[in-house]
């Protein structure tokens, strides 16, 4: 058994994203297991307070995606039970997980992000939806690519090729939240960089791509294995490799992230464009983030037992 | 990009066997809508959505006496293999249930099957060619419509309204098939209690598609697990009361336990000799000591009074969900008043989708089955499913409350934005 003590993870939640996050939890809860850290699966709801109180962990790992798990609350009550826990503070994830803040804050650091717009669900209402998704069109062009401005595992984001198209995207996208991203699509290859700081500074793992076998990286495409062809490194040439890996990174200092994060990318031609970041990435069987641990010969329970250790240490 | 650049050292698509699988298995893949379903199974969440017996109603401390003594008792018996048919003491039982809704069998017709769901493979395995055509209510039961998938059939909906299905339509179906030149495997109807439609097969029909089916040669499969479930008077007289040709499909899972899978398929006999063999085939035989079980629960347990527990149950639970209907929804909506069983079909105001509304209908904790389950074609978006029998009076009203919410909101949307393209 570790001396690392008795540690939580936390899977589950109550977003859209509720039956991903289990299975993440699932995988790094058997992981921790396999390297003999005494380790359990607790889910965010109302008895979690009372068996933190009961038997307080040496620290948690979270693995709750979506709302409550990336957009700080959790974290937030974690600091509050002065549990440590793995990965970053509420406020970076705050704005981590509202994907116009993160594009802002990357923008500014110098990375290339699409062009984009950030409108709530009101401001249609109010103003008029054709009116103002035209201007959306005059401004941007097309192709768009319309998602929600916080979640993930891209429920309710819609690749759109024509005006036409834009209304029911939107109406898909504000199904899963009340501010829309219209961001301009970029066709290129998809490229997911996960960073990992093991005490040393933050490093970027090999850059994955991903490439949907026909059709789009939507959710099928993400949770069935087989829908999509992941290659560890991307096959880019080492220049462009090079420049993912430092974006993601840069990204991942810009917002102030600490211990793990993932970095999703788009390189089109010679750029690179940052497109969003996760602070809790998925550790599925098809998720990204395990993959590039691999090809960086890293063992997945023994890097979680790490960040664990890093976190009890660390103390928040 | 070079192609020496696009080489790959290892490309990995996660499932070795890839290459492998068989064609059918296509449509396998995960869906948004499953995603949402984890959530649903929060308590924060009321779910209308599943048809979960209220389990919690029978005499669970009478049963678990029963198990522990028939292991103590007949061990050597319920834990050894049994026969391919069922046991013969079970298909004596199963025979006095029916015989509640008119149907006359002899135990030798009777196959014990894993839930109803396995006699309803077992048929589609035997009767099924892939393309084959299979006629079945629009809507129809979504574990149906996942078998005949599985077998590769090709559904044809027929349209059924407040009396259930149409004679005319089943009629005109089987013209349209034949003017094509095709003909139908056998036709799949739920006539009581339907699922998800909620409604019943009215008397009058009850003959006229038995006369169709009889002058076409279709076999009629009638999958009845909700007969005895009705709300007032006698249960409705089962099809194969009638026409011992029908092909019966009964469970246990809504009047005991779906958790001890015990169902039955009544057939004339060469299709029961096709059934048991196929039944060896796929699981050499089904619980011995679930079948056993059943057996003794009928014979000592007053089970007619327990089918009266549960009808009030649901009688009550399915006052609850119409009141909170009619106090509730907004203008457009229209849904089904059952006279028994689980399921109310809501129809929702023009242009407002029961898939796109769903994960909204999630965050504002409510569940439901959005109607394109119900289709093989995926069509029925503009209905949806709610079942009351799992949750108690009070948290139907509330979650009847959230999801006119949020239809409101949804009508909202779509004024704001305009039909979906």
């Amino acid at each position: 058994m570790s001396d690392l003590g008795h540690v939580l993870v936390l899977a589950g939640g109550l977003s859209a994203e509720r039956a991903v996050s289990l299975r993440s939890g699932e995988r790094v809860l058997d992981a921790l297991r396999d390297v003999g850290v005494d380790a359990d699966l607790a889910d965010a709801d109302a008895a979690l307070i009372q068996l933190i109180d009961a038997d307080p962990p040496t620290a948690v790992f979270p693995a709750i995606h979506g709302a409550c798990g990336e957009d700080g609350s959790i974290r937030e009550v974690l600091a509050l039970l002065a549990v440590p826990y793995v990965g970053s503070t509420a406020a970076a994830s705050r704005s981590a997980f509202d994907k116009p803040t993160a594009k802002s804050v990357a923008a500014a650091a110098g990375l290339r992000t699409p062009a984009s717009v950030t409108l709530p669900r009101e401001t249609f209402h109010d103003l008029g939806a054709s009116a103002v998704l035209e201007r959306v069109v005059a401004r941007l062009g097309l192709p768009l690519f319309v998602k929600p401005a916080r979640g993930g595992s891209a429920l309710g984001a819609t690749h759109v090729q024509t005006a036409g198209e834009l209304p029911a995207a939107m109406m898909t996208c504000f199904g899963y939240g009340d501010t829309a991203l219209v961001e301009q699509f970029i066709p290129g290859t998809e490229v997911a960089v996960g960073v990992l700081d093991l005490g040393d500074g933050p490093r970027a793992l090999p850059p994955v791509e991903i490439h949907p076998v026909g059709g789009s990286y939507d959710y099928a495409h993400r949770y069935t294995a087989g829908q999509t062809e992941f290659h560890v490194p991307a096959r880019l040439p080492a220049d462009l490799l090079a420049r993912a890996e430092s974006t993601a990174v840069t990204a991942h200092q810009a917002l102030g992230l600490r211990d793990l994060s993932r970095t999703d990318l788009i390189v089109s031609g010679r750029e690179v464009f940052f497109l969003e970041v996760n602070v809790a990435p998925g550790m599925t069987e098809t998720s990204t983030l395990p993959m590039a641990l691999t090809a960086a010969g890293l063992d997945l329970g023994v890097t979680c037992r790490e960040l664990l250790r890093i976190a009890a240490a660390r103390g928040d | 990009m070079s192609s020496e650049q696009r080489r790959s050292p290892n490309p990995s698509r996660v499932d070795p066997y890839l290459e492998h699988y068989a064609a059918r298995t296509r449509g396998m893949v995960a869906s948004e809508i499953r995603a949402l379903f984890a959530v649903a199974a929060r308590p924060e969440v009321v779910s209308l959505a599943g048809g979960m017996p209220y389990i919690s109603a029978l005499p669970l401390d009478a049963v678990g006496e029963m198990a522990g003594q028939l292991v103590a008792d007949r061990g050597a018996v319920a834990l050894q293999y049994g026969s391919g048919q069922g046991d013969p003491g079970l298909r004596e039982g199963i025979c006095d249930v029916m015989s509640l809704e008119g149907v006359r069998a002899h135990p030798d017709e009777v196959v014990v099957t894993v839930g109803s769901q396995q006699a309803l493979d077992l048929i589609t395995r035997i009767f099924v060619d892939p393309g084959d055509v299979v006629l079945a209510e629009g809507p129809s039961y979504v574990g149906a419509l996942g078998t005949f998938a599985s077998y590769e059939a090709d559904v044809v909906h027929v349209p059924m309204d407040d009396h259930g299905l149409i004679p005319e339509a089943l009629a005109s179906a089987l013209a349209q098939l034949a003017a094509a030149g095709r003909r139908a495997k056998f036709l799949y109807t739920c006539p009581s209690f339907h699922n998800p439609a909620g409604v019943t097969l009215d008397g009058p029909r009850r003959q006229a598609v038995l006369d169709i089916c009889q002058r076409a040669g279709l076999p009629v499969i009638e999958d009845n697990p909700y007969g005895l479930l009705g709300f007032a008077g006698e249960p409705p007289r089962a099809l194969r009361a009638d026409d011992p040709r029908v092909i019966y499909l009964g469970t246990f899972s809504k009047t005991i336990a779906p958790g001890l899978r015990v169902g039955w398929a009544v057939a004339p006999a060469g299709v029961r000799d096709k059934l048991v063999l196929a039944a060896e085939s796929a699981v050499l035989c089904h619980s011995s000591f679930a079948q056993l079980l059943v057996r003794e629960y009928l014979a000592t347990q007053p089970w007619r009074e327990q089918v009266k527990v549960f009808r009030e149950l649901y009688r009550e639970r399915r006052d609850a969900m119409l009141g909170a209907l009619r106090a509730s929804m907004p203008a457009g909506c229209r849904w089904t008043e059952p006279g028994g069983g689980f399921y109310v079909w809501l129809g929702l105001p023009a242009g407002v989708d029961a898939k796109a509304m769903l994960p909204r209908a999630i965050a504002a904790r409510v569940a439901y089955v959005p109607g394109t389950g119900f289709y093989a074609d995926g069509t029925g978006a503009d209905h949806l499913r709610l079942s009351y029998c799992f949750p108690e009076p009070d948290r139907i009203r509330e979650g009847v409350r959230r999801l006119s919410s949020v239809i409101s909101a949804e009508l909202e949307l779509r004024s704001t934005f305009g039909p979906a393209q």
